[in-house]
């Protein structure tokens, strides 16, 4: 087991290398520069200025000298500093990893434990009213993408009923609580959550679906042992094997969700620095976005083998 | 007294008047009505408190729904009980609630399955898994449950069990799987067990130790037992009474010793004969004809009569019913009367005299010394640490013309030989010389060259046809690959291989799923033959069969070799079908040969006790042998082949092993009487008093 994990991870540096490269070279190949995306916000400047600032974020030297500075920078755990305050990378991702990662977490929570039940009861009522109504429903949830379910749920919950906030992470102007919070992060959060919640579920009913037809539900059955136990302890156990696999897969497209999500919300999570990163041409910032990002799904990747070593003794790393 | 005394049952109510169990005209259909399987019609049988009866038949014949509706096991739907009762101590168990059906299974009525790795769940423990029946049906606390349990694993023979409560069910083999399988359905101690093929998914030598297993634990807990299985032989040994099913009706049922001296319904004298006997050998098999029944037809008319040939119109217009021949004995078959006492074999057992034949004696095949090692690498940098020794040093010959079998149970490395011989697995060592010449590493068009000439039947003729493929193209397209023939030459040739396999032409655009078994493996045998091969493995080509369907393919592929002049390898476990169909045999153990004769000798004197016990362990179809025969059930597994035992690989579980099969391999040595034809056998001991 040690021994995988070691393997892995070491199979992981050469990914990050290779991850470097492509994001270099996609954040140099956007038009304009980020002293151009400055100028013209501001005032027309002269050439010479244009120069000299370009001078001082290092613009002007050769393209693999940039590349070279910038993993001089990853290499000592910095992640270079943003070309508009000056501030370093690491430290804004420090400052906003937090609140996406409370976003994402609630959101995939909730999409797991509500699609596995729902699923569950989709596949344990089959060909019922019960079931077709589900399953109606996910169809809907995976038609509908994020963002609209995002505009959408701003326009009933925040705008019509006005029972929600849409935007921000707590009320402007009140102390910070956790319950103003969880206000705030009810919308944003089920719009991340519906469409995955819906995927989640054709899977978890799919999972069960082929469970019940095992022949050790046959025997469990046969050991007159009560329904419940024959579906949750011998059933449920074994449909969430697959469901791992779902579950790895949903993490790197919820950072991809999030992005739009954030900035619908205004949620000040990693996302909406991206977004802001990219208006300005702010290339340290994206590339540390892209980077951070790469790492946190490889783990996940990880953590997801591991998982499977949890929930299926059959399968054992060396 | 052992701890057996407190494991008998202290139920009160069992001293009863009448039957323990009474099913009384149980029909069971499938799927929505006007378009129904009816898969269990009018069945009625008792069974007495601590009576063994066997339920006898083919898959389809309706045995296991029987067994599963009692139980409430059925989905309904699809699944729809049309009549019957099944009375167990006065209550209906179709008509009562599931709730309370619920406290009977598994406490009053419990079952083992088939297939002992699919039936336990694999994400959880054993002990888990043996306790919760006790704690849900007798409010046991973990504590006294898992002593319980351990009683039981103790019991059934699983040694260690204190430590092994905590292991999952993939740590185990297939038999000691079916010993807890058994320890499950026995720890609430029920009155009635119900084995659904047991051992069908088991090999030989094991399967012997779970017969003995459960019919001592029967005698012990003193419960009934109702045994379902397709094979006459296997029940003859250990129940009292045998009831046989066709299409889903009792078609006869009658005491065991009965049964087998004076069969009386057509079928049950065509299962007997489709059995191959192990004393009476050169006989040629007498299959049933025709092809399993269909189901989908209401049953209002005797289901074998298509497939009899004694039918005559009135059993294609009405079912017969069972009769009562003698006391004790019936029989639904409205000519009964009339062909009682007709004989076993009908038609003057067609003689096939094998020693007749042109001797062969020139070698088609030779291996020698052919090992397949498959590397285990671990660590980070995945370095090979040990190899899994599916084939370890194995050597023979197969004569032009002649049918080598090739035997052995499971894991003893038989048919990655047959798969290295057709250059399907990459030989680590040794040669393989076909025709003379070296295909040991063959790669290429020398490879294409072998297949040209070799041709693998294949075991599951479920699988091993490409579902999307119609039967034509699966047969013709061995040809298009090897660019044979113009394609109207070879349209032909696929009406021609049809026809020699005994199928219709109008077959030829069907899809494999709408064949049965036994067509399907015409099917795989066609395609071997396509390019006209000298040379044919056959692995295990008959095991996924029906007895009755079995004696079939046999046939063909004896006729076959026949007017084709073809040789072939057959790999197999059915010790009982080997000594029929081949003229020598390899006995295989753990990778390597243990003992190689012609078929008579081998059979007849066996010397390697690993061959002797193998032979003693198959079922015979006589109930009054199996108190004399003597049987060697051998202990425990075969061992795991990444770490083979020392000096000879039977030695742990061999009853002769000295001290020297420990330190020392056993060279082949030749015992043959005669210097015709060789009897090699590997062992110290060989020959010896």
């Amino acid at each position: 087991m040690l021994s995988y994990l070691l393997r892995k991870l070491l199979l992981g540096v050469p990914v990050l290398f290779g991850v470097t490269i492509i994001v270099f070279a996609i954040a140099h190949a956007m038009p304009g520069d980020a002293v151009l995306a400055m100028i013209t916000a501001e005032a027309p400047s002269s050439e010479e200025l244009i120069a000299m600032r370009r001078g001082e974020l290092g613009l002007d030297q050769p393209l693999y000298i940039q590349y070279l500075n910038w993993i001089g920078e990853i290499l000592h755990g910095n992640l270079g500093r943003s070309f508009v305050n000056g501030r370093g990378v690491a430290a804004i991702i420090g400052e906003r990893l937090p609140m996406t990662l409370e976003l994402m977490g609630v959101a995939l929570l909730a999409a797991f434990v509500i699609g596995t039940t729902l699923g569950v009861i989709s596949a344990l009522r089959q060909y019922r009213l019960t079931d077709y109504s589900l399953t109606l429903g996910g169809f809907v949830g995976v038609s509908i993408p994020d963002f609209f379910m995002g505009l959408l749920l701003v326009y009933v919950f925040a705008l019509e009923l006005r029972w929600l906030p849409s935007s921000g992470i707590s009320t402007a102007g009140d102390s910070f609580s956790i319950a103003d919070n969880l206000r705030h992060l009810i919308l944003p959060a089920a719009a991340l959550a519906l469409f995955r919640a819906a995927i989640f579920m054709r899977y978890a009913r799919a999972g069960m679906l082929e469970v019940l037809n095992q022949s050790y539900m046959r025997t469990a059955k046969a050991k007159g042992l009560r329904p419940s136990i024959i579906v949750l302890r011998h059933g449920l156990r074994n449909a969430l094997i697959p469901l791992v696999t779902v579950f790895g897969l949903a993490l790197p497209t919820l950072f991809g969700g999030s992005v739009v999500i954030e900035t619908i919300f205004q949620w000040p999570g990693i996302g909406l620095m991206f977004i802001d990163a990219v208006v300005n041409r702010d290339s340290p910032v994206i590339m540390g976005y892209v980077l951070i990002t790469a790492i946190i799904v490889m783990l996940a990747n990880l953590a997801t083998d591991l998982a499977y070593s949890v929930l299926d003794p059959r399968v054992s790393y060396d | 007294m052992r701890r057996t005394d407190t494991l008998t049952r202290d139920r009160p109510e069992m001293v009863g008047q009448g039957p323990l169990l009474s099913v009384q005209g149980l029909s069971v259909e499938f799927g929505p009505s006007g378009n129904s399987v009816y898969a269990v019609n009018d069945v009625s049988f008792d069974l007495a408190e601590g009576e063994s009866l066997a339920i006898v038949g083919e898959s389809g014949s309706g045995k296991s729904v029987t067994v599963q509706t009692l139980m409430g096991l059925i989905r309904k739907p699809p699944g729809r009980v049309t009549s019957g009762r099944a009375l167990f101590r006065g209550r209906d168990l179709l008509t009562i609630p599931d709730s309370e059906l619920r406290h009977i299974r598994g406490r009053d009525i419990a079952m083992i399955f088939q297939d002992p790795m699919s039936s336990l769940n694999p994400v959880l423990t054993i002990g888990l898994q043996l306790t919760e029946a006790l704690r849900e049906h007798q409010g046991l606390s973990e504590k006294q449950a898992e002593r319980q349990a351990l009683d039981m694993l103790d019991l059934v023979g699983i040694a260690n069990a204190a430590q092994r409560m905590q292991a999952f069910p993939h740590q185990f083999s297939g038999g000691q799987l079916q010993r807890i399988g058994i320890a499950m359905a026995l720890v609430c101690k029920p009155s009635i067990l119900i084995a659904d093929e047991p051992t069908t998914a088991l090999d030989v030598t094991i399967q012997a130790q779970i017969v003995e297993l459960v019919a001592r634990l029967q005698k012990e807990l003193g419960m009934a037992i109702i045994w379902i299985s397709h094979d006459l032989s296997l029940v003859a040994g250990f129940v009292e009474r045998v009831a046989v099913m066709y299409a889903g009706s009792l078609v006869e049922t009658a005491p065991v010793e009965r049964l087998f001296a004076a069969p009386t319904h057509p079928y049950t004298i065509g299962l007997l004969n489709s059995i191959p006997s192990l004393t009476a050998a050169n006989t040629r098999l007498v299959p049933i004809k025709g092809a399993p029944p269909n189901v989908m037809l209401p049953p209002t008319f005797c289901a074998f009569a298509p497939r009899c040939d004694h039918a005559v119109s009135r059993c294609r217009e009405a079912k017969p019913v069972l009769e009562p021949v003698v006391s004790g004995h019936a029989a639904a078959c409205w000519r009964w009367r009339e062909l009682h006492g007709v004989s076993r074999v009908p038609a003057a057992a067609v003689a096939t005299d094998r020693a007749s034949k042109a001797a062969p004696n020139e070698p088609l095949l030779t291996v020698f010394g052919l090992k397949v090692h498959f590397p285990i690498r671990r660590g980070v940098l995945r370095r090979q640490v040990g190899a899994v020794r599916a084939v370890d040093g194995v050597s023979f010959e197969v004569l032009r013309g002649e049918t080598l079998a090739l035997v052995g149970e499971s894991g003893c490395g038989k048919s990655t030989t047959g798969r290295a011989v057709l250059g399907l697995e990459r030989p680590s060592e040794g040669e393989i010389r076909f025709e003379g010449k070296d295909y040991a590493d063959a790669s290429g068009e020398r490879a294409k060259e072998r297949r040209r000439d070799m041709q693998m039947v294949f075991q599951n003729p479920f699988g091993s046809l490409n579902p999307r493929m119609t039967v034509g193209r699966i047969i013709g397209e061995g040809l298009r690959a090897q660019k044979i023939g113009t394609r109207a030459s070879r349209e032909a040739r696929v009406s021609e291989l049809l026809a020699l396999v005994g199928l219709r032409e109008p077959l030829r655009d069907r899809y494999p799923f709408e064949l049965s078994g036994g067509q399907r493996q015409r099917v795989g045998i066609a395609r071997a033959l396509a390019g006209s091969p000298k040379f044919i493995i056959a692995d295990e080509p008959i095991s996924a069969l029906d007895v009755s369907i079995q004696a079939q393919i046999v046939n063909l592929l004896d006729d076959l070799k026949a007017r084709l002049g073809l040789t072939y390898l057959f790999i197999g476990h059915d010790l009982s079908m080997i000594r029929y169909l081949s003229d020598r045999v390899a006995v295989m153990y753990l990778g390597r040969i243990v003992e190689t004769g012609t078929t008579a000798s081998v059979f007849g004197t066996p010397m390697h006790p690993y061959t002797r016990a193998l032979l003693s362990a198959i079922p015979v179809p006589d109930p009054k042998a199996g108190g004399t025969r003597r049987r060697i059930v051998l202990g425990g597994g075969v061992p795991d082949p990444s770490k083979p035992p020392s000096g000879c690989h039977f030695h742990p579980r061999c009853p002769k092993a000295t001290e020297i099969c420990a330190r020392v391999a056993p060279e082949p040595r030749d015992f043959s009487s005669s210097n015709a034809a060789q009897h090699i056998v590997t062992c110290h001991h060989a020959g010896e008093a």
